[in-house]
């Protein structure tokens, strides 16, 4: 077992540790259901906020539909479960490979476009999605799709969460991951040192695309209903925030911002308008004075302190 | 013959709506072609126009001109300080930080103005009375005539301005090429500031006009339009004047003739749609010349 496989044996442990300081919390109603709620809130959305980044932050390319791929997932899942009594690991799976497929297929044309017109050609699209879902009656059209069973909890939650975040940065560690880092940094200079830059913005795009629509999937069976309003390009926005917020090309930054957007959340739920002002000051006020966000590049791991108890348990735990 | 009639018909309105899209489209276009920023914002820089108009005619009590006058300019000033301290600051950041600081503003025009005026949906006053023209079997409301004639009028200032003005000199120079235009002695920093100016008083006038319209508003009324104003701004070939007012028209006529005949709920797809084939098939546009990247 070489150092990495060691520092990922031990986040693996302080995970398990933390989900089961939390699953104990919760089964001793220490923490009651509304924050119960918006745990489970947190952890999908640090899939949606990861997913995204790994499409935004480290291979450069601004994507504003992100939302859309979570209707997907959630749509599909729903079906899946709903009408054709299938478990919910099976609806997860099918609503990731069908998020993961439409994301192939609009990646393939549309990541041709740079930068801005990139990040509108999404906004439409995810926008297309959800008003096409909108005008299909089978699944309940504008009004939503009523009488999904509660099936999410925090464990499905926790441990989907643990292995996207495995599986995004090993991929970000990897030679694919090593490419789309260098898509973000030159396109032109990675393309004349034969990076295949569509294969890699495509592949990006689809993974995000795919771990969207598994984040769908639980959001979905976490609620009686679900409504394509619930997915507009509003939503697409709040994720990106997060990534913005705690730094596009850092996984840790986007768990923080995550935890950070959906706790400010629900603790403004009385007051939204004062939430959404807060918001978009703190947007701007983070683009003048921290552009790279919270964490910029930086990982929890590679702080030294941490870095250092890490192998130091990974030391006394590995082989 | 009765479907060439709604046919008909159905155009008049695509085509009043196609210039409230390209009021809109035109200060995007001019924005985009001079900082290269899509501004998110300027959606609602028009729901601002919006309801200083509504609050001219209700609370002023003035008639509909005057307010429409009042209303572009004062939200050409807020335009302009809009850039002056979200987006100039920012002036030689990534485009990426410019682009989400006008998120970010978008979010705040909208809800600083719900906090201010509520969320509720105003009635904007019936200005126009009951006028309708009937021309050949085609009704053609005040409204529409009111539409048409402030849209005309705005766009024959406006390519005065940019084409027999000085400040219009400097701001085809400073959209051509803003470090040689600086080096020419043009002030860019002020041809950005009336760039604003001129780009938000116009959203404005398109925001009174759809008030006006549709005899309701909203603080949320700025995103889609904004965004469909995009759309026709890139359909036409952004940063190019005439494009985006071709644009803004098509895309009104394709929506009105896609509510009509086929499903007002597809109206927001087609304008997408129509977004993504011409980024696909024509990425500069109907009236955009191919340029070559360079390294």
């Amino acid at each position: 077992m070489n150092s990495i496989r060691k520092r990922d044996l031990a986040m693996l442990i302080f995970g398990l540790i933390l989900y089961g300081a939390i699953q104990g919390m919760i089964s001793e109603k220490i923490i009651g259901s509304f924050w119960q709620l918006n745990i489970i809130l947190i952890c999908v959305n640090v899939i949606m906020a990861v997913s995204l980044n790994l499409i935004n932050g480290y291979t450069g390319q601004f994507s504003l539909g992100h939302a859309g791929f979570m209707a997907v997932g959630a749509y599909v899942g729903v079906v899946a479960t709903v009408n054709f009594q299938l478990p919910l690991i099976a609806a997860l799976i099918l609503g990731a490979l069908c998020a993961g497929a439409l994301g192939f297929l609009i990646g393939l044309p549309t990541l041709r476009l740079r930068g801005d017109y990139l990040a509108i050609a999404t906004l439409g699209l995810g926008e297309i999605i959800r008003i096409v879902i909108m005008n299909i009656e089978y699944v309940g059209g504008a009004a939503g799709f009523k009488g999904i069973p509660h099936l999410t909890n925090f464990t499905w939650v926790f441990f989907t969460m643990l292995f996207t975040l495995f599986f995004i940065k090993n991929f970000v560690n990897s030679s694919h991951g090593r490419a789309c880092i260098a898509i973000r940094e030159n396109e032109i200079a990675a393309e004349a040192m034969g990076v295949n830059t569509t294969k890699y913005k495509v592949m990006a795009f689809t993974i995000g695309a795919a771990f969207a629509g598994i984040a769908g999937g639980l959001f979905a069976h976490q609620f009686y209903l679900i409504s394509p309003n619930s997915f507009t390009f509003l939503s697409s926005f709040n994720y990106l925030i997060m990534v913005v917020l705690g730094g596009m090309g850092s996984i840790t930054g986007s768990i923080a911002g995550a935890f950070v957007v959906t706790f400010i959340s629900a603790a403004l739920a009385s007051f939204p308008e004062a939430r959404m002002i807060i918001y978009a000051l703190a947007l701007i006020l983070l683009m003048f004075y921290r552009p790279q966000g919270l964490f910029g590049y930086m990982e929890v791991t590679n702080f030294a302190p941490i870095k250092k108890l890490l192998d130091k348990i990974s030391g006394n735990k590995g082989v | 013959m009765d479907f060439f009639h709604q046919l008909i018909q159905q155009l008049i309105n695509g085509v009043s709506l196609g210039s409230i899209y390209a009021l809109i489209a035109l200060g995007y276009t001019m924005i985009y072609g001079i900082i290269k920023l899509i501004n998110f914002a300027h959606g609602d820089i028009y729901m601002v126009g919006a309801y200083l108009g509504f609050f001219g005619v209700t609370a002023a009590g003035l008639p509909i001109l005057p307010a429409l006058l009042i209303s572009m300019f004062v939200t050409g000033c807020l335009g302009m300080v809009v850039e002056k301290l979200a987006y100039k600051p920012l002036r030689h950041a990534p485009r990426i930080s410019i682009l989400i600081t006008a998120i970010g503003v978008s979010f705040f025009l909208e809800y600083t103005g719900m906090y201010f005026v509520t969320p509720t949906p105003r009635t904007f006053p019936d200005v126009m009375g009951n006028i309708s023209f009937d021309v050949a079997g085609f009704i053609i409301n005040g409204q529409q005539v009111l539409i048409f004639a402030i849209t005309i009028i705005l766009m024959a200032l406006l390519t005065y301005i940019v084409q027999k003005t000085k400040l219009g000199k400097a701001m085809r120079a400073a959209s051509f090429d803003t470090e040689t235009a600086q080096l020419m002695g043009v002030d860019s920093d002020k041809v950005i500031s009336m760039t604003f100016f001129i780009g938000s008083s116009l959203a404005a006038a398109a925001g009174v006009l759809v008030g006006v319209y549709y005899n309701t508003i909203d603080p949320l009324m700025g995103i889609m339009p904004g965004l469909k104003a995009f759309v026709a701004a890139v359909l036409g070939g952004i940063g190019i004047l005439p494009g985006a007012v071709v644009g803004g028209i098509i895309l009104g006529v394709i929506e009105a003739l896609v509510a009509g005949f086929l499903s007002s709920t597809f109206r927001d797809a087609a304008a997408f749609a129509i977004l993504i084939l011409v980024l696909l098939v024509k990425p500069s546009g109907l009236f955009g010349k191919n340029t070559n990247e360079k390294v």
